[in-house]
């Protein structure tokens, strides 16, 4: 029987899932925004810009109750993370202050300013310093490398996080966001001109985040022990190496054989399976080797309570959701 | 290089000082946008469908920077603050997360309103305005019941000064909590409601004859008329409660020294602490008394009855209350004239005077928040929990706090003078008198 902390841990991971399949792939439309070349570069934008434009303010919101959830369920491991990793968490909020303001400003100014151009490439630029920075900040609590550091401002402050497993999860991210968008936008348009791009820029960043999930893996056995060890030692963790893989190979099959329903269903599952290997592989410990679910949890009267506003949120909430996207996104295959 | 207390302090300080602007235009743009909606709807004139299009389109702009500065403060909590938060955590924790479902739903139904115009039907599209208006409000609410716990700490017994028997609901029931929420709501549609009142009235000056800009005057003025009138009242409970429990607090805004019956209202001045007295004030006799009290000889205590190292700074607490309570009086007195003008002349464009008026008092509403906030943050020093965790004691480990502050201050002063020259530029391609003064359609029209 799982106790409060579990299933609010539960609650917080799913909350990542959500912003990174949602959020995370605004992010990546970003970064194909700013990619945009060619005779259809116009197209492309004006595709990217339409398919997050009512949307990414409430895809955002899931970041900030990963953020509420955390402090308000695990005051002391939060505490630890924000002290610790106050560099990148800076760099990641300027990330999404430049993107999130970027693209009103993009949206809202006419359209034959001369600044037009100069706010879609900000918006590119940031959302990829921002998916990188995300990266990074979760790929440091994953490498276990917060566990009291010592020394002056540099050990303490900065080689936390500037380490290979982080950098290279952080370059992870950005290929899971790109790929997570362009599998979303094939399904935004019904030119085939467009279809075909986003199909084949699907396929590229699946080609790089599986060689990047490859790099990560092997990176673990030095630089992140303790993840990998969660992962490969036990059957939990291969049942979660399994499901990545085939998200994978429904990825590649549903994009090769033009079923991008099944590529859009794989690429959730692909991302999901990631997340969810990730929590399975350090579970209990929020970060390595001190501080478990356990240990930095709220008294039980707050979890309680939280756990029926977290209910009843979600009773609002998710049915709200649904209309957005009914709203929005009626284009079909 | 400043201290790093000083720093982070400075920064929180900027990023709640940007951020709320545009929290409380989220909060109060989205209901004008919904009468002028909800008028096109019941008379089918057009100028109203423009006015709401056109309001929306400023919210957009508006709400996405409040997002992010939003999130930008979420983070900061921790970023700035950690030991803060990990002791507040388990018990307001609450608040800010019933705030991010408030939030939620605002982001979404926003969504809905301004991407969705011709996609549902208006009555549903209205309804969705309606819901961005009421989750707005129901944000602010959670978020001010949160700085009201810092301010009047409550739910929870004291064991080796950690917390124990934590009770979150409390915080639902703090007097202080309570009446801050209703200041700063009512405070949001005040000051909103005269700036877009000082915009317009600002374009009626130079085309008396355009309706939309009539229009949009009216609807901005009855809004923020309506909360100017109620915000004394407001202002009083909420000064009535800090009285009873944050006597030191009350003490430090009115510059209150010493413990006297018949206390004195002073009505600008400089607090001197060397000599314990106001200097360059006008002195309302028994005036303090009387007002937290309704009796013009009960007893007010006195900052002397307060250890010294637990007194707020004294000047800029003073001064700030007293700029917003003068900001206050001067649009609530806008009000009783706008209204006097509305029952007895029935048209508030034809006086120039009082448009000019309008256009001057624009800006009065924000500088009574920022004012407001001042005196709240800076009076609860030197804690950040009041009687419980000093400031000093909360602030992060992280050195060179001065470059994040710097960063921060460019940033959003960037992004301010970006938002302005935006809007400028949205306000100056209004329609003009001749496209919208053409007859007005059957009442029917919109319902068809």
């Amino acid at each position: 029987m799982p106790g409060l902390e579990d299933i609010l841990a539960g609650f917080i991971l799913m909350s990542l899932t959500l912003y990174v399949l949602l959020g995370g792939a605004d992010y990546g439309a970003g970064i194909w925004y700013l990619l945009a070349r060619g005779p259809e570069a116009h197209a492309q934008r004006q595709l990217i810009t339409t398919a997050i434009g009512p949307i990414w303010e409430a895809n955002h919101v899931w970041l900030i109750l990963v953020v509420t959830l955390l402090f308000s369920a695990f005051p002391l491991a939060y505490a630890r993370v924000s002290t610790l990793l106050h560099i990148p968490l800076t760099l990641l909020l300027t990330g999404i202050v430049l993107r999130g303001s970027a693209f009103a400003f993009r949206s809202y100014d006419v359209q034959k300013s001369p600044l037009h151009r100069f706010w879609g490439t900000l918006f590119g630029l940031s959302s990829l310093i921002t998916a990188m920075f995300l990266g990074i900040i979760l790929g440091t609590v994953a490498s276990s490398n917060l566990q009291n550091p010592h020394g002056g401002f540099v050990e303490v402050f900065v080689l936390t996080w500037i380490q290979p497993f982080p950098l290279a999860v952080g370059i992870w991210t950005i290929t899971l966001f790109a790929f997570l968008a362009s599998t979303y936008l094939i399904h935004e348009t019904p030119f085939p001109a467009l279809r075909r791009l986003f199909r084949r820029k699907a396929l590229w960043s699946l080609a790089a985040s599986v060689m990047m999930a490859i790099l990560v893996l092997l990176l673990t056995k030095n630089y992140a022990p303790g993840i990998g060890q969660g992962l490969l030692q036990n059957s939990t963790g291969w049942v979660f190496l399994i499901l990545t893989l085939l998200g994978m190979l429904g990825s590649t099959a549903g994009l090769w054989t033009n079923r991008f329903h099944l590529a859009r269903a794989s690429a959730i599952g692909y991302v999901t399976a990631i997340i969810w290997g990730w929590g399975f592989g350090q579970y209990p410990y929020l970060i390595k080797p001190d501080l478990t679910i356990y240990n930095t949890s709220a008294p039980p009267s707050t979890l309680e309570l939280l756990l029926f506003v977290l209910v009843a949120g979600m009773i609002v909430v998710l049915p709200s959701l649904l209309c957005l996207f009914r709203v929005f996104k009626k284009i079909q295959v | 290089m400043i201290e790093n207390l000083l720093a982070a302090r400075l920064l929180m300080a900027i990023s709640l000082g940007f951020h709320i602007i545009f929290a409380v235009a989220g909060m109060a743009m989205p209901f004008l946008m919904v009468i002028a909606e909800w008028r096109y709807i019941r008379t089918g004139r057009e100028i109203f469908r423009e006015l709401a299009t056109r309001w929306a389109k400023g919210t957009a702009i508006l709400f996405a920077i409040g997002a992010v500065s939003g999130t930008v403060l979420s983070f900061e909590l921790g970023l700035l603050w950690p030991n803060f938060m990990a002791w507040a955590g388990p018990i307001i924790g609450l608040l800010f997360s019933l705030e991010g479902f408030a939030f939620f739903t605002e982001a979404i139904f926003l969504g809905i309103y301004l991407y969705g115009w011709n996609k549902i039907p208006p009555y549903l599209h209205l309804m969705s305005g309606v819901i961005v208006t009421v989750s707005g409000v129901l944000s602010a609410f959670f978020v001010v019941l949160a700085n009201g716990w810092m301010n009047h700490p409550v739910g929870f017994q004291l064991l080796d000064g950690l917390p124990v028997q934590i009770a979150p609901l409390a915080t639902f029931t703090n007097p202080i909590g309570l009446h801050e929420t209703h200041h700063m709501i009512l405070a949001a549609f005040v000051a909103i409601g005269f700036l877009v009142a000082g915009i317009h009235a600002f374009f009626l000056l130079r085309q008396p004859e355009n309706p939309f800009h009539q229009e949009a005057l009216r609807i901005a003025l009855i809004t923020g008329g309506l909360a100017a009138l109620l915000q004394p009242l407001s202002g009083d409970l909420l000064a009535r409660a800090v009285a009873t429990f944050s006597p030191i607090k009350l003490a430090a805004l009115e510059g209150h020294f010493h413990t006297t019956s018949g206390a004195s209202f002073w009505i600008g001045g400089i607090p001197d602490v060397s000599t314990a007295t106001i200097s360059y004030g006008i002195e309302i006799p028994y005036g303090l008394s009387l007002l937290l009290h309704g009796d013009p000889m009960a007893s007010v205590q006195g900052l002397m009855d307060f250890p010294r190292q637990n007194w707020p700074p004294l000047v800029v607490v003073h001064l700030a209350f007293q700029i917003m309570i003068a900001s206050g009086f001067i649009l609530m007195a806008m009000s009783v004239w706008g209204f006097w003008k509305i029952w007895r002349q029935k048209c508030l464009w034809k006086s120039r005077g009082f448009l000019r008026c309008l256009v001057g008092c624009a800006p009065l509403g924000l500088i009574a928040i920022e004012s407001g906030w001042v005196v709240t943050e800076v009076g609860r020093q030197p804690w950040i929990i009041v009687g419980i965790m000093r400031t000093t004691d909360a602030v992060t480990p992280m050195p060179g706090l001065t470059v994040p502050l710097i960063f921060f201050t460019l940033l959003y002063l960037g992004l301010a003078g970006i938002v302005l020259w935006l809007l400028h530029r949205h306000l100056t391609v209004f329609p003009q008198t001749i496209e919208l003064s053409g007859p007005p359609p059957r009442e029917t029209h919109a319902r068809s």
